[in-house]
């Protein structure tokens, strides 16, 4: 498989998984900020900075609010992260990578990035968001079906896969460092209802809040959401998780090419992470300090794998 | 039917009934219903949304990717008019792999003096790097888009001969695939020669011609200018099809004197590049220093045996508008046979008689430049305004080497479906021709185009042209 082509994948679905995470932010944020609007504000500044483009968008906008916010996440082409740049750069890749993909994943594709910019043409009331982020998933769920029901498991969907998780990774990791501060035992807000809702919305911001009540009962704590968000093995959007999945699908790259890569140590050094460590110990450590190193150690591994595998010259 | 009775049309002949090869269609055409036919119109578009088949207009900022409308009545020919294109192609195109042969050897054609010496020399197309080389099985153009036209029952011309790299052979077979898709009992009444195979064979006369240096079974790949480029759709077609990769300049280098591409492995040879790059951009150290689509040092490569490019670099010198008017000369000279397929007159400006003639007749003539395409550059005299009349008069007279002349050919028409049911519509034919080093493979029919504006003579689709699917009848 040439270079380019293992990047192109890579991409495609780093952009699209991006373009999912970014609605449930909206999602999550959307609604605290229908239901306390005395910390709205707050709120959609938080939105913006696990979206990782503060910058970007301080220089549109003077203030965080709904509708500038909702904008810029969704339709803004000066966002090279909003939903509208990321669709349109996940299929530049999938024409870059057109001869890799099977005619229903680029037709998934394809049909994604035509309902989604004929939806984001114009600015989207917030009475209509709900909707809109629902068809903005479904479309990206299209995507992932057609991927996993018509493709080869060879070296082509491990490089679509490796993207997926690295990108869910980092937004997993940077929703919890946005609202780590949440999570630490205050003694002024434990129990209060303030807590409450702030928790929820970090589980909505992974699709996790009924996921959570199946596994921990009705009983929700800072513990249990940091355990379930960077430690649990059955969480799909855990760091964990991510990272064993990175880890199995670049040991099947590993295999298939009879070569070990140095982003193999790497990944077995991430895994080692998780193992043998409780939630209890994390949070000893600081869950901020935890999560930045994270981060970095994250972005290495990407950085490693672009290189093992000669994305670029 | 208001069909012009200037023009023959290839459904109705002069009359009212259906010429033999429409008449099983045309019977299934006035039994079906025609609300239901325009529906299945607005589906064809859809498909061709979905699967993405769009090309970007150069100069256009707005939309940068637009469908080329599809007509879903088809173009039909029936097996003995075929015979006879077919026959009349092949011979031209192995004139044309003959001239090219001669012209970069021992250039007998000139010395011979049936055509001028400073044709060649003078003429851009003509590549000297290309000089005492051989490609690897003896064949220049892999690939050949004859354009032809029609103007009465058996007659047919030669309008173009596309010698360098030729497009448009995804939209004929896409436009099959979505006939077979909305009509598939047509299929099943009326007996239409398959075209399907046309990538399979694509890839075994290219791997036919690999370079000496191929060891094992030969690595195709093809060459890209990139997503943007508006055959792009194309050209990751035909990757596809023929399972080769698809490359871009930038994943290409030359190793250890062959050209290779960088896979997730390392460095990996290719035997044959079917390019998609002009040949200015296929190397910047031979050609155009600041091209960043081809490859550093692949004329090199090429030259000393390591890679097969398809087609060859240099054969744009037997396309060049001014060679053209040479044609029948060249299928004589190299094939001792008279032409089957009649060239269009032509004017070169080039020698002041004709100049003058042609000054003289702008209102009625066409004007191409020598190495325009895609309808851009030209002149339709009869329908061109005074002013745009003047302003070619200027150019013409500023650098007269740079064009030719032909009449306004009476174009046959095929008829498209309007809201108003049948509508006869210019159109042209382009069969795609594949040359291995033992055989010359025409796929039955080609790509039609169609004007889509009621008098137009304009087919390109860069000009507003539309294609139909293109039916040579089983005998």
């Amino acid at each position: 498989m040439l270079g380019k082509t293992a990047g192109g994948l890579y991409w495609m679905f780093r952009y699209l998984e991006r373009s999912e995470n970014t609605t449930r932010l909206l999602d999550a944020g959307f609604r605290i900020a229908i239901t306390r609007s005395s910390a709205a504000k707050n709120e959609w500044a938080s939105v913006v900075t696990t979206a990782g483009v503060c910058e970007a968008y301080e220089q549109r906008h003077k203030v965080f609010e709904a509708n500038a916010v909702i904008d810029f996440l969704l339709r803004d082409r000066a966002n090279p992260s909003s939903v509208l740049s990321v669709v349109e750069a996940a299929r530049d890749n999938a024409r870059l990578v057109r001869t890799a993909l099977t005619r229903e994943v680029w037709e998934a594709t394809n049909e994604c990035w035509m309902t989604l910019t004929s939806v984001l043409q114009h600015p989207v009331l917030t009475k209509n968001l709900s909707d809109v982020l629902g068809t903005i998933r479904q479309q990206s769920a299209l995507v992932r079906g057609a991927l996993h029901g018509t493709m080869l498991r060879n070296d082509i969907y491990n490089f679509a896969r490796l993207g997926t998780f690295i990108e869910r990774a980092d937004n997993t990791a940077r929703i919890l460092d946005v609202k780590y501060y949440v999570l630490l035992p205050s003694i002024s807000y434990v129990g209060s209802s303030l807590d409450n809702v702030q928790w929820d919305s970090i589980l909505r911001s992974v699709s996790g809040l009924r996921a959570y009540r199946w596994m921990h009962g009705g009983e929700v704590t800072p513990t249990g959401i940091a355990d379930f968000l960077v430690l649990d093995g059955q969480m799909p959007r855990s760091l964990a998780f991510c990272h064993n999945k990175i880890h199995d699908n670049l040991g099947y790259l590993a295999r298939n090419y009879d070569t070990r890569y140095p982003c193999n140590e790497l990944a077995d050094a991430m895994l080692a992470r998780f193992r043998n460590i409780t939630i209890n110990a994390i949070l000893d450590i600081g869950l901020h300090q935890y999560l930045e190193e994270f981060l970095l150690e994250n972005n290495k591994l990407a950085l490693q794998i672009e290189r093992d595998f000669r994305f670029s010259e | 039917m208001d069909a012009d009775a200037k023009f023959f049309d290839e459904m109705f002949g002069t009359g009212e009934t259906a010429r033999e090869p429409y008449r099983q269609y045309h019977n299934w055409f006035e039994a079906e219903d025609s609300a239901q036919l325009q529906k299945k119109s607005v589906e064809a578009e859809r498909l061709f949304r979905r699967t993405g088949i769009t090309f970007n207009v150069y100069g256009d900022d707005e939309a940068t990717e637009r469908l080329i409308p599809f007509d879903l009545v088809p173009r039909i020919l029936s097996a003995r008019e075929w015979a006879r294109l077919e026959r009349g192609i092949k011979q031209r195109v192995r004139a044309l792999n003959a001239f090219l042969n001669d012209i970069y050897h021992r250039q007998e054609i000139l010395r011979a003096g049936r055509i001028p010496h400073e044709l060649i020399a003078n003429n851009d197309a003509f590549l000297p790097k290309m000089i005492g080389v051989s490609p690897p099985g003896g064949v220049y153009t892999h690939i050949v888009g004859v354009d032809i036209v029609r103007t009465d029952e058996n007659e047919f011309f030669v309008l173009e001969d596309n010698a360098r790299t030729p497009s448009g052979v995804s939209y004929m077979l896409e436009n099959r695939e979505t006939m077979l898709h909305m009509f598939p009992d047509l299929f099943s009444q009326i007996p239409v020669q398959v075209i399907s195979d046309y990538p399979k064979n694509l890839r075994r006369s290219l791997a036919a011609c690999a370079p000496p240096a191929c060891q094992g079974k030969p690595v195709v790949a093809v060459l890209t200018p990139g997503i943007h480029n508006s055959a792009y759709y194309e050209h990751s077609f035909l990757a596809d099809q023929m399972g080769a990769e698809l490359v871009e300049g930038h994943d290409l280098r030359v190793v250890d004197g062959r050209v290779a591409m960088r896979t997730t492995r390392g460095y990996t040879p290719i035997d044959v590049l079917y390019r998609r790059v002009d040949d200015d951009y296929l190397d910047p150290l031979n050609f155009n220093a600041g091209s960043m689509l081809g490859v550093p040092g692949v004329m090199d490569v090429y030259r000393a045996g390591g890679i097969t490019l398809a087609n060859a670099p240099g054969t744009g010198i037997a396309d060049d508008k001014a060679i053209y008017s040479y044609m029948p000369e060249i299928v004589e000279f190299y094939t001792g046979e008279s032409p089957i397929l009649k060239n269009v007159e032509t004017w070169r400006c080039v020698e002041p008689d004709a100049l003058a003639y042609v000054l003289e007749h702008l209102t009625e003539l066409v004007v191409k430049e020598v190495h325009g395409s895609g309808g851009y550059g030209l002149l339709v005299g009869p329908a061109a305004s005074k002013r745009e009349i003047e302003q070619f008069r200027k150019k013409l007279k500023a650098n007269p080497g740079n064009y030719i002349a032909q009449p306004t050919l009476s174009l046959s028409t095929v008829p498209i479906l309007t809201d108003a049911g049948l509508a006869p519509r210019h159109v042209d034919l382009r069969p795609y021709v594949q040359v291995s080093p033992n055989s010359i493979n025409v796929t039955p029919g080609g790509l039609t185009r169609v004007a889509l504006k009621q008098g137009s003579l304009v087919v390109n689709s860069s000009q507003g042209g539309g294609t139909k699917d293109t039916w040579v009848l089983e005998e």
